[in-house]
């Protein structure tokens, strides 16, 4: 790993590049434990990099984001999934097919509002915090809110307009994690400009 | 039976990619117009199918034809559009158009970090595949047109 460090304070930009987990199909063989450990090389880098851990938390959203816009690509071609007609299925992929490819992992879904537009994920176990414990000055740091940005950006791809947090998280005590999330409206196309 | 082009859109109707290969007659206008209104003809017909359909409609728009050509049409969740003109003895090729999207657009453009979305892709390697893709087809001929 120091060597994976070394060269990450030599060009900081490689993290960007680096590619996201597809424990599927052809890659199955991944070790997820170097996944886990790249992710863990990643975040700190960026504590070094800002102040404060909402900057940490806003760049991780925004890393995540531009994963997500692209991963749902490889998502619809991988997975065969087509539209969805309600959130409820959203839901349902997401935690079913999407969590299960990438992550190998299988979130319960629960906590749905009254309206249907508001549901929880409940990660038993999150990969990525594996053999993460939070330090006492990094007590607002949201470790995994690079998950949050690639579920946003994924739906915002298929028209979803969502929003995502963390609400709870084992790393600060809580007995889950806790992801949730809300419908904020479907985003229709429109006729680019300078057309008729 | 042959394939006569190829357009590959964006869900912000950029033309990310055009080939051709057996077009004798050009539309006469600049390309750049006439990637829009192709767009601007498949946007609409899009929504105009789906207004129209009287029951509840799964994929949409497939394909139309005229007396000498057809348009195949695939669209993605995610608003990619693959649009390929062939002649009137092709079938339908829902799959070969989702594998234009699948095997090579993600795999050689989405997955290439470096590679920017929304704009003309720039791959050669992309060019190239999708060039041999097309070219080994059944229904590709050389002779015809």
């Amino acid at each position: 790993m120091s060597r994976q460090a070394n060269r990450g304070t030599e060009s900081k930009k490689m993290y960007w590049y680096l590619p996201f987990p597809l424990p599927s199909a052809s890659l199955r063989l991944m070790s997820s434990e170097l996944f886990t450990l790249t992710y863990g090389a990643l975040v700190t880098q960026l504590c070094k990099d800002y102040e404060n851990d909402e900057d940490v938390n806003k760049q991780l959203d925004k890393m995540g984001y531009n994963i997500g816009v692209r991963l749902i690509e490889d998502f619809l071609a991988r997975s065969n999934v087509g539209r969805c007609h309600d959130f409820r299925e959203t839901a349902d992929v997401i935690a079913k097919v999407a969590f299960k490819m990438y992550l190998g992992i299988t979130p319960s879904i629960t906590n749905w509002s009254p309206a249907g537009d508001e549901f929880s994920l409940i990660l038993e176990n999150n990969p990525l915090v594996d053999f993460v414990e939070l330090p006492d000055n990094h007590s607002s740091l949201i470790y995994s809110n690079l998950l949050c940005g690639v579920l946003r950006g994924a739906l915002e791809m298929v028209q979803m307009a969502v929003d995502v947090k963390f609400v709870q998280d084992t790393l600060k005590g809580d007995g889950v994690t806790e992801i949730r999330m809300r419908f904020i409206k479907r985003i229709e196309d429109n006729l680019p400009a300078g057309e008729e | 039976m042959t394939v006569h082009n190829l357009y590959l859109f964006d869900r912000d109707g950029v033309c990310l990619h055009y080939s051709e290969w057996h077009r004798k007659k050009q539309a006469g206008i600049p390309k750049e117009e006439e990637y829009k209104l192709m767009y601007g003809m498949l946007f609409s017909i899009r929504s105009f199918v789906s207004k129209m359909s009287p029951v509840d409609m799964k994929d949409g728009f497939l394909a139309f034809q005229t007396s000498r050509y057809k348009l195949h049409y695939y669209e993605t969740p995610t608003g990619v559009k693959v649009v390929m003109n062939t002649d009137l003895g092709v079938g339908p090729i829902r799959d070969v158009l989702h594998h234009i999207y699948s095997g090579l657009y993600v795999e050689l453009v989405v997955k290439n970090p470096l590679c920017p979305l929304g704009q003309t892709v720039q791959s050669e390697l992309f060019r190239s595949r999708l060039d041999a893709y097309v070219r080994s087809l059944p229904f590709f001929s050389a002779r015809a047109g």
